[in-house]
């Protein structure tokens, strides 16, 4: 029985992620072409390619975002296909995009922003909303370990923030809101060193079994602090190569000449 | 996607319906007959027993209305309005002057429950952390109730309703009625001066801070009932008060007329702090009945040093006309206008504010907070003017306009004139969008496009709300989520 039930909560989490010939474009530019991704549970999977690969188109169409064009294909996350839901209904099924760049929100300061994502999938879920000094305590953990101000969470949401602050801020986000697919947009663009491996530590703290990451990047220096469990390479629209870590480190010697030819 | 966009128009469709303070209360009413003439003129008077004087003074604007033109500068549309097919009197029949609450028509105080104002003043003071607020309740024409009278009289506050204040403190009246709202001033205040029923009454003697906030609620209940009440609030030297008006009205197919006006009055060191949160019934989702709200707001700074700040949120009425304005005459007196102005479906808004500087080192400053979405149109038209005198006069205006959707509009219409060259006049406005990249955003951490829409907006509107008396805030948060439902689509 136990052994079953297992066997099956693994057979599940083997696919977590499957997209499915995923044919996407954007005011008529075909900028994903018949892409297809398995991503199993408790998996880091850094998705590597050049600009224009259309990594961060990927990014947003797991999220959502109303501009991209879906032509054909699927993405089912625990067999449920997100293409028929909401953005919200996809973040309330677990699905969180940690944006290349957060959107500033005037007026409404981080803290609140926060109390509101959080009590909105709460509600989702059924349970009810969290007292102020539960929420604050829990804020106060999880904005430490990413050396986060507790001034910085009463400026308004993103405005002002520095690049650094910006990013340790979706991740914060991530950290309370504990998604079961986390997506890594270029997390590391604009980051220097020291803040990079604050959020790197932060993402791998919440690294478990149950959870999926997709990290998106150009440059194999992230994958020094997030180690990936695969690596695959998407050049125009698709992915052309899958491997070990090694690839990641393969790629930042020789560049991604090969694979464009590979692609075209 | 297409039946996920017939799913959020049928949600409009319902919610810009769905006015939360639309019922009618069956209380059988006193009614004028319908109609404008001399007469009804007599009839008001006589109804409210006024002496000769305030007789005389209401013939008088009634002659002057007769000579006058509706203003139609606006920057709205709407059919002409028929004077002659309005009650301009409608009186609950329980009796127009209770001695007491437990002399109100329960069904009365059964439709003030439901709106959510604390009548019962043991209720109130039973509640340790509730508000300590003073009310004065207007149904349809007349003034039912004043809570906590007993304790502002102690203070030396004089709270009540307008006729109560002519029959108890004629003096006073007299003395003030008309000095900042003159009974010629506009086709709307003239009206309300010939046919004004009720309304409240405040003074405020010298060195008195008021103990509590002072609240007026006015409601619109009988079917083709114009409401005409006027306020006149004086503070005395060195005295300050706080003041909240709040307003709502059946759901009516027809148009119903709100023309009230307002005065202000601060002598020496005084200061005046007028809120308003403005919720008459806006009309449906096909632009059918609602409010015209055509009012005459109006604060003197009599005194040196003296200040007078207007706050007001407005979310209902089919068409608002309103600007309420300082004339900063005592030496450095100040004024203040913020305002958030919210507009749905097929509302038409053009508010805004004077700032008239007449004394020295006077100071305002106008925050101005537009939002419309659905197929609204939101106009700001303001006017800042330095006289002569006012040397050293400084004005900061600040209009932010905030565009939901693509189908409303926003409009800005500043006019600024400085008589001397000390004068400086600053002026800044923006407009926006709510952004898809904001919006998305929020729905990406889970926020409905309701909650996000009323998130970025409340960040929009922040400045101004932190103006309004704190147990007003939350309230104001609320229906300006309330008045964004069906918004976002």
């Amino acid at each position: 029985m136990t052994v079953n039930s297992t066997g099956r909560a693994r057979a599940q989490d083997r696919g977590m992620l499957e997209i499915k010939n995923l044919r996407v474009s954007i005011e008529d530019k075909l900028i994903l072409d018949n892409l297809s991704l398995t991503v199993n549970a408790g998996e880091v999977a850094a998705i590597m390619g050049p600009n224009g690969s259309g990594k961060s188109t990927l990014a947003y169409v797991l999220a959502g975002k109303p501009a991209y064009a879906v032509l054909s294909g699927e993405i089912l996350l625990d067999g449920e296909n997100l293409l028929e839901l909401e953005p919200n209904e996809r973040a309330l099924k677990g699905v969180f995009l940690a944006f290349q760049y957060p959107t500033e929100i005037p007026g409404v300061a981080a803290m609140t922003f926060l109390k509101a994502a959080l009590n909105a999938q709460r509600r989702a879920r059924g349970e009810g909303d969290l007292t102020t000094p539960d929420f604050v305590r829990r804020v106060r953990e999880a904005a430490n370990a990413l050396k986060i101000d507790q001034e910085m969470l009463r400026r308004p949401l993103n405005v002002g923030f520095s690049g650094g602050e910006k990013k340790r801020f979706e991740v914060l986000q991530m950290a309370l809101l504990a998604p079961r697919l986390g997506v890594l947009d270029e997390t590391d663009s604009g980051l220097d060193i020291d803040a990079l491996r604050v959020v790197a530590e932060g993402v791998n703290a919440l690294r478990e079994p149950k959870r999926a990451f997709v990290v998106i990047t150009h440059y194999q220096r992230l994958l020094d602090y997030i180690k990936p469990d695969v690596v695959h390479v998407m050049t125009r629209g698709r992915i052309v190569a899958t491997g070990g870590p090694e690839l990641a480190l393969e790629l930042e010697r020789n560049g991604y000449r090969d694979y464009a030819e590979e692609a075209a | 996607m297409a039946a996920v966009q017939e799913t959020v128009d049928r949600v409009r469709s319902i919610e810009v319906d769905a006015y939360k303070y639309g019922f009618i209360s069956p209380i059988e009413s006193d009614l004028a007959p319908k109609g404008l003439s001399e007469d009804t003129v007599r009839f008001i008077s006589q109804k409210k027993d006024e002496p000769e004087w305030l007789l005389d003074w209401r013939l008088d604007a009634f002659r002057r209305w007769q000579t006058m033109e509706e203003p139609k500068w606006a920057r709205v549309s709407y059919p002409p309005i028929n004077y002659q097919d309005i009650y301009y009197f409608a009186a609950p029949k329980s009796g127009p002057a209770p001695k007491s609450l437990d002399e109100v028509d329960p069904e009365l105080l059964r439709t003030y429950a439901k709106l959510g104002i604390p009548l019962v003043e043991q209720e109130i003071l039973a509640g340790v952390e509730k508000p300590r607020v003073a009310v004065d309740a207007v149904f349809d024409s007349v003034s039912i109730a004043t809570t906590f009278k007993a304790e502002l009289a102690r203070a030396g506050v004089i709270f009540c309703s307008f006729s109560e204040a002519v029959r108890n403190h004629p003096d006073l009246v007299r003395r003030y009625l008309g000095t900042v709202v003159p009974s010629t001033d506009n086709f709307y205040a003239t009206l309300n001066s010939a046919v004004f029923s009720d309304g409240s009454f405040v003074y405020v003697p010298p060195g008195v801070r008021c103990p509590m906030e002072l609240s007026t609620y006015f409601r619109i209940n009988e079917r083709n009932t114009g409401q005409f009440e006027r306020t006149l609030i004086i503070a005395d030297r060195g005295a300050y008060v706080s003041y909240l008006e709040g307003c709502t009205a059946p759901k009516r197919d027809e148009n119903q007329l709100h023309a009230a006006v307002v005065e202000l009055i601060t002598l020496d060191d005084a200061e005046i702090k007028y809120s308003t949160v403005q919720n008459w019934y806006p009309g449906d989702s096909q632009g059918r009945g609602g409010i015209y709200n055509f009012v005459t707001k109006r604060g003197d700074c009599r005194g040196a040093r003296s200040k007078i700040s207007w706050t007001q949120v407005e979310t209902g009425s089919a068409i608002t006309w309103k600007y309420p304005s300082c004339i900063l005459r005592g030496e450095a007196s100040r004024g203040e206008f913020y305002s958030i102005a919210i507009s749905n479906g097929h509302q038409q808004v053009d508010s805004g504010t004077k700032m008239i500087h007449l004394g020295r080192n006077t100071t305002s400053r106008i925050i101005s907070k537009g939002v419309a979405a659905g197929k609204s149109q939101n106009t700001y038209r303001g006017q800042v003017s330095a006289h002569r005198l006012a040397t050293g006069a400084r004005n900061f205006t600040n209009c932010d306009s905030l565009l939901i959707g693509h189908e409303c509009g926003a409009h800005t219409v500043p006019y600024i004139e400085a008589k001397n060259a000390s004068a400086v006049i600053e002026h800044e406005a923006t407009t926006s969008k709510v952004s898809e990249d904001q919006m998305f955003y929020c729905l990406q951490r889970g926020l409905s496009a309701e909650e996000a829409t009323a998130l970025i907006v409340n960040g929009f509107v922040r400045d101004v709300l932190q103006q309004l008396p704190m147990e007003f805030a939350v309230e104001a948060q609320k229906l300006i989520s309330i008045s964004l439902e069906g918004s976002v689509g």
